[in-house]
């Protein structure tokens, strides 16, 4: 509700005061003071429990004992960048950060050159098969992970791609490949079937319409879908704890865990390793957070 | 050969009239769709290589009695050929009705029932409020939106154990309980409070999501009937439940499906935050994979078939909601 109240405003008034006693009436999309107060008051709450959890674990990254997140009290005084220099300069960190991007990376690029054809098929052509694969590409969102990871697992041991990058790449294209088919049809959908009608006018072919026109048109959907399948890809954990055995190789998500171990946990490095990886994936999250939403309902409201 | 646009002229397949023969009918087809075909086939590739095979094989070992003693291995220079044997269904009515199906299956099939319920119920009444209140003409409404947004950008890998410091045992959550002369749970510990705090980091991580598309489905709808019915004398409530409920309806179903397949199959909350300490809070899916992965010897073959099954549900459930959501749709039309 984002039209001005003013106009609305003014007869109302004349109205209400011609026949009752001078009282302040509202018009559409205002409240009264009370109204705007409990607003302000349930969003203030739920910012507050929405931060928290996060900022603690920020605050306790500061704490220099790996038993200082259960007496937080004391951090106050001894507030230190230490964990953080000793987490760059003497864990895995950055094997770690390498892990972690070359198989997202290598996700999000093999997810979107092989989905972007086909969410452009679905999104404009009616072919026989048509239902039966939008039923498939929604199927596949519903793969618990323990249907495919067992054979998964004895496949690339077979294949030797255990322990290896392009081993977990492979697994996750399973998911980020379908899903983007599914994004990027809902992104296509929002393109102007004109568009397409113009380029065949012109003498192009359904491929040559879809490389040289849409697919310009469509890069932030493409975007889109590349910075989803990268974030699933990013966060995945059960895969990535059960594939990568050598510690130079985990990506963050199995990292992270390795801080903790049977006899010793190390939770004030863990804190601070996982506020170096939450920041700069949260920033970049805040630049296409609302795109995100677009294409991911898109697709599904038209499917 | 207008197949990259028959969709904006209009035409549905069932216009022709004349139906050719079978031979005809594959030579035309072939020629009227064959771009669609070309432009489907490296996902259909993808699909089949790294989904249908492996599910087709992940079918055939819930048919044996594979685990990683008898499986294929290597150790050190010695390669040991696989010796599982082929048991039919055995590993499906163990699961379903063996002495130990209530133990294993039934309970964490209630617990997983009761988890997806309320998660996803709890994710969208409070998504739903909030996005109502984000609606609202507010002076900051930008900067709640974006706080309120966090938990979905911060990796779940890492909120996760954000909240398993506060939950501790004498973490930030039970000091301050402690400091109220309220009672402090053992949320790690016990039983109850384990799903209690499943529950609650779940809903933690999930609302946002909600929160945002449904605020993307209140924007889209049209201000003018919201004043139509303000002509006509609806109050605040009738706005909501004729104006407001209809104009949500098509993005909601499509984000209560998405979440309550995410939910059913979440894994990394539960895994993260209990690991293999609490085998009454696991539901399915990190069941199976601990069952798969998390003991010695791993049983490969009921971890697949406990996947096999969780993909029944979910499938079943999905076709069954698809129809229902038609069924409704049709109902609305008429």
């Amino acid at each position: 509700m984002s039209t001005s109240t003013a106009p609305t405003e003014a007869p109302a008034e004349q109205v209400a005061a011609s026949t009752a006693p001078p009282r302040k009436v509202r018009g559409r999309g205002e409240r009264s003071r009370a109204a705007s107060l409990a607003s302000h008051g349930v969003l203030t709450l739920a910012s507050l429990v929405a931060l928290f959890p996060v900022a603690w674990l920020v605050y306790l990254s500061l704490g220099p004992d790996k038993n200082d997140y259960l007496h937080p009290g004391r951090i106050w005084s001894k507030m230190t960048f230490d964990n953080y220099a000793f987490v760059l300069q003497d864990t895995n960190f950055f094997d770690w950060l390498k892990s972690s991007l070359i198989v997202s990376l290598g996700t999000t690029v093999i997810g979107v050159m092989v989905a972007a054809t086909t969410g452009y098929a679905v999104s404009r052509m009616r072919f026989p098969g048509y239902k039966k694969l939008m039923w498939v590409l929604l199927v596949t969102q519903m793969f618990p992970i323990a249907v495919l990871i067992v054979p998964m697992y004895q496949i690339l041991s077979k294949l030797q791609l255990i322990d290896n990058y392009f081993g977990l790449i492979l697994v996750y294209c399973s998911t980020a490949v379908p899903y983007c088919a599914w994004l990027l049809k809902g992104y296509f959908d929002t393109i102007p079937f004109e568009i397409d009608e113009a380029g065949r006018v012109d003498g192009l072919t359904p491929f040559g319409t879809f490389f040289r026109l849409i697919l310009p048109l469509a890069r932030p959907g493409l975007a889109v879908a590349g910075f989803y399948s990268f974030i699933t890809a990013f966060g995945e954990v059960a895969f990535a704890s059960t594939f990568m055995l050598s510690d130079t190789k985990y990506t963050f998500a199995v990292g992270l865990q390795s801080f903790v171990s049977e006899h010793d946990a190390q939770r004030n490095l863990m804190a601070a390793t996982a506020v170096l990886v939450a920041i700069p994936v949260s920033a970049f999250f805040y630049l296409v957070q609302k795109n995100l939403v677009t294409g991911l309902t898109a697709g599904g409201t038209k499917g | 050969m207008t197949v990259a646009i028959d969709r904006a002229t209009g035409k549905r397949r069932g216009d022709r009239t004349p139906r050719p023969g079978l031979g005809r009918r594959l030579k035309d087809g072939y020629q009227k769709h064959w771009y669609a075909y070309a432009m489907i086939a490296p996902v259909a590739v993808v699909i089949g290589v790294l989904v249908l095979y492996p599910l087709g094989y992940g079918l055939y070992l819930t048919l044996t009695d594979a685990n990683s003693l008898n499986s294929a291995r290597t150790i050190g220079v010695n390669e040991i050929e696989a010796t599982y044997k082929f048991v039919g269904l055995d590993n499906y009515a163990d699961i379903l009705w063996g002495p130990t199906a209530y133990d294993r299956f039934w309970s964490h099939f209630i617990w997983t029932i009761v988890w997806t319920a309320v998660c996803v119920g709890l994710h969208f009444f409070i998504g739903l409020g909030l996005a109502l209140l984000l609606n609202q003409k507010l002076r900051g409404r930008t900067f709640y939106r974006l706080i309120l947004v966090l938990p979905w950008a911060v990796p779940t890998f890492v909120t996760v154990f954000g909240w398993r410091f506060m939950l501790a045992d004498q973490g930030i959550i039970n000091s301050a309980l402690d400091w109220l002369h309220l009672p402090t749970p053992a949320w790690l510990e016990d039983t109850f409070w384990q799903r209690f705090s499943a529950i609650m980091v779940n809903t933690w991580c999930g609302v946002p999501f909600m929160m945002v598309s449904l605020l993307g489905g209140l924007q889209s709808i049209d201000n003018s009937l919201y004043e139509a019915s303000e002509m006509d004398g609806a109050n605040a409530w009738q706005r909501f439940r004729y104006v407001t409920l209809p104009g949500l309806r098509s993005v909601s179903s499509t984000v209560v499906l998405l979440g309550i397949i995410w939910t059913f199959n979440q894994f990394a909350v539960i895994f993260l935050l209990f690991g293999n300490t609490a085998p009454d809070a696991q539901i399915l899916v990190t069941w199976a994979y601990q069952l798969g992965f998390g003991q010695q010897p791993r049983d490969f073959a009921q971890s697949a078939a406990y996947g096999i099954l969780l993909l029944a549900i979910l499938i079943v459930f999905t076709s069954f909601y698809r129809r229902w959501l038609n069924r409704n749709e049709q109902q609305l039309a008429n």
